[in-house]
């Protein structure tokens, strides 16, 4: 288990030179690396993520996905610590069930996403080391993506990158997707089949340059007709 | 209130649907439904695990409403609260555990008084050690029709405190037929984050609204103009600080708005005038501080309630800036 504790350096190892005699605290969070994007279109939603789980230089698997399906609208994606990846949506299941039983309806993402901030600020001082996106649809059948920081601050979005490479997926997004720093490009509204094929082609770049992200790519599309996987393999080494 | 009492501090999770539900009378003249011992019958409203220490031991001050609860079957006297974890659960130490990631913290907020209301202007990039988290975050959130709050520290504090406060002024509008003054809103705040004092929570909050009714009732009239227009402004502060004032600046941007401001704030502005200086004390500030940046949001309190200006992109402002100087700026 590795002790990191450096701001911004989520499982790098420190420099080995002697520094004289350390002390390691026992860390209770380990980072188990994995890249999540979802993206919101007119009428759908796309949640994608990598299916590589590692831990400092090895790999656990190379198939475990970490988006969730929640409702047949809603989709959740999880990287960070995968052992508070897997609790959390565990609560989160719960917590949709017994919603269910009382108020006799789903919830709506809407209402998935203020849930899901109440339930990561409870765990304020000693947080879920999870980077949550929800993507979905909302009330009015447009798409809705949610982003979360691990202590529950939380808003709504058209496009975002989370976990080890959101650093090199976001400006890509924010170019192609947001337009944004682009002078005299019209601004078409993007197309589900569009918006598939960039999501492929920017975890093809991610999993180039992070070692952390790679081996198949799961994409989630959600759309009024219900979800639709797709499997893409990508870079295995 | 406070969420010690929420949330009992013991549990993590469990839901004690059955133990302790009725043990406080119903009959009290605010009808709360806080019950001792256990959280909310509808499990999960704000379970929180704190892996705290002997500063949270003490009860905080309440708002007067709620009687002091106690946990069932602790065989604890009045004097001594004590917290008793269950023992499965491991003693951290007293500080918290290390976090492998870093908040969103970096900002510029500024509210003043003026003639026409409180003048209220934020930027929204949300900065987290050197990545740039969201350059679109809302800072200024509305608590209601006539207090709006803005947000400095983490995000995540500041977003979720401003819903606890809104639910509590919302609860006392309704238990007692009158809004809380703005003021009255910030003790409260305070009084609620203070048993957080020492944790990492960081929340720098300027409270500015209008108290209507009897406007500035109680105050001397003579005093100051601000009491004849019902205008407040309150800083509040996780730390404990809580002033009340005519012109605030919040954030690490702060010293370049402070400056701007000080030149162009009278009391006898327009809401154009002012809204043109809030907007320029944001964009000076966002200009030398790396992490204030991206749009600018204003808003305006008056006794009409809140209205907001549409969000602008500063990036505009730049190049209009370099033209209008026909050189190209730092």
């Amino acid at each position: 288990m590795l002790s990191s504790s450096t701001f911004g350096d989520p499982g790098k190892m420190r420099d080995y030179h002697y520094t004289g005699p350390v002390e390691h605290r026992f860390s209770p969070y380990s980072f188990n690396g994995g890249t999540v994007l979802a993206v919101a279109g007119e009428d759908f939603a796309i949640v994608a993520s990598d299916t590589r789980l590692s831990e400092g230089y090895s790999i656990h698997s190379r198939d475990s996905p970490k988006c969730y399906k929640l409702t047949d609208t809603t989709v959740v994606g999880c990287s960070g610590f995968h052992g508070d990846c897997l609790t959390l949506t565990k609560i989160i299941d719960a917590r949709l069930k017994m919603y269910k039983h009382s108020n006799n309806k789903t919830m709506t993402s809407g209402a998935i996403a203020a849930m899901l901030s109440t339930i990561l600020y409870g765990r304020r001082f000693f947080p879920y080391y999870v980077y949550n996106i929800i993507g979905g649809l909302d009330e009015h059948g447009k798409g809705a993506v949610y982003s979360f920081d691990p202590v529950g601050s939380y808003q709504r979005d058209t496009y975002k990158a989370g976990g080890s490479a959101s650093a090199m997926l976001q400006p890509l997004l924010d170019n192609q997707i947001g337009f944004k720093n682009m002078e005299g490009v019209q601004h078409v509204p993007l197309t589900q089949e569009k918006a598939v094929q960039l999501v492929k082609d920017v975890f093809i770049s991610a999993a180039e340059r992070d070692v952390y992200t790679g081996d198949a790519l799961r994409v989630c599309i959600i759309t009024k007709e219900g979800i639709s996987e797709q499997t893409v393999p990508l870079r295995k080494d | 209130m406070a969420l010690q009492d929420l949330c009992k501090l013991q549990e993590v999770l469990v839901d004690r649907l059955s133990a302790g539900c009725s043990s406080e009378p119903f009959g009290t003249t605010t009808g709360c439904n806080y019950v001792s011992g256990s959280p909310f019958s509808d499990a999960g409203m704000f379970h929180f695990y704190i892996p705290a220490a002997e500063y949270l031991e003490e009860s905080p001050i309440r708002f007067g409403q709620i009687r002091p609860v106690r946990s069932v079957g602790a065989a604890s006297s009045p004097d001594s609260p004590a917290l008793s974890w269950p023992p499965g659960l491991p003693l951290a130490s007293s500080h918290c555990v290390p976090l492998p990631f870093p908040m969103a913290h970096g900002t510029t907020t500024l509210a003043f008084l003026f003639q026409g209301g409180v003048m209220v202007a934020a930027d929204t990039r949300s900065s987290c050690s050197g990545l740039v988290a969201c350059p679109a975050s809302q800072k200024i959130l509305p608590i209601h029709s006539h207090l709006v709050g803005t947000t400095s520290g983490t995000s995540a504090d500041c977003a979720l405190w401003k819903r606890i406060l809104a639910r509590e002024l919302r609860l006392y509008q309704l238990r007692h037929g009158r809004r809380v003054s703005t003021s009255g809103a910030a003790k409260l705040l305070a009084r609620m984050l203070h048993p957080f004092k020492g944790t990492e929570l960081c929340v720098g909050a300027t409270l500015c609204g209008w108290d209507g009714g009897a406007a500035g009732g109680g105050r001397d009239p003579g005093k100051n103009p601000s009491s004849v227009s019902g205008a407040s402004l309150c800083y509040v502060c996780s730390d404990g600080t809580r002033l009340q004032g005519a012109l605030f600046s919040v954030g690490s941007g702060s010293p370049y708005a402070y400056s701007i401001l000080d030149q162009g704030v009278k009391w006898g502005l327009t809401v154009d005038q002012a809204t043109a200086v809030a907007r320029e004390a944001v964009y000076r500030a966002t200009h030398r501080d790396a992490y204030s940046g991206n749009c600018v949001d204003v808003y305006r309190v008056s006794s009409e309630g809140w209205t907001r200006r549409t969000r602008e992109d500063l990036k505009e402002e730049y190049y209009r800036e370099e033209e209008r100087r026909g050189r190209p700026s730092e």
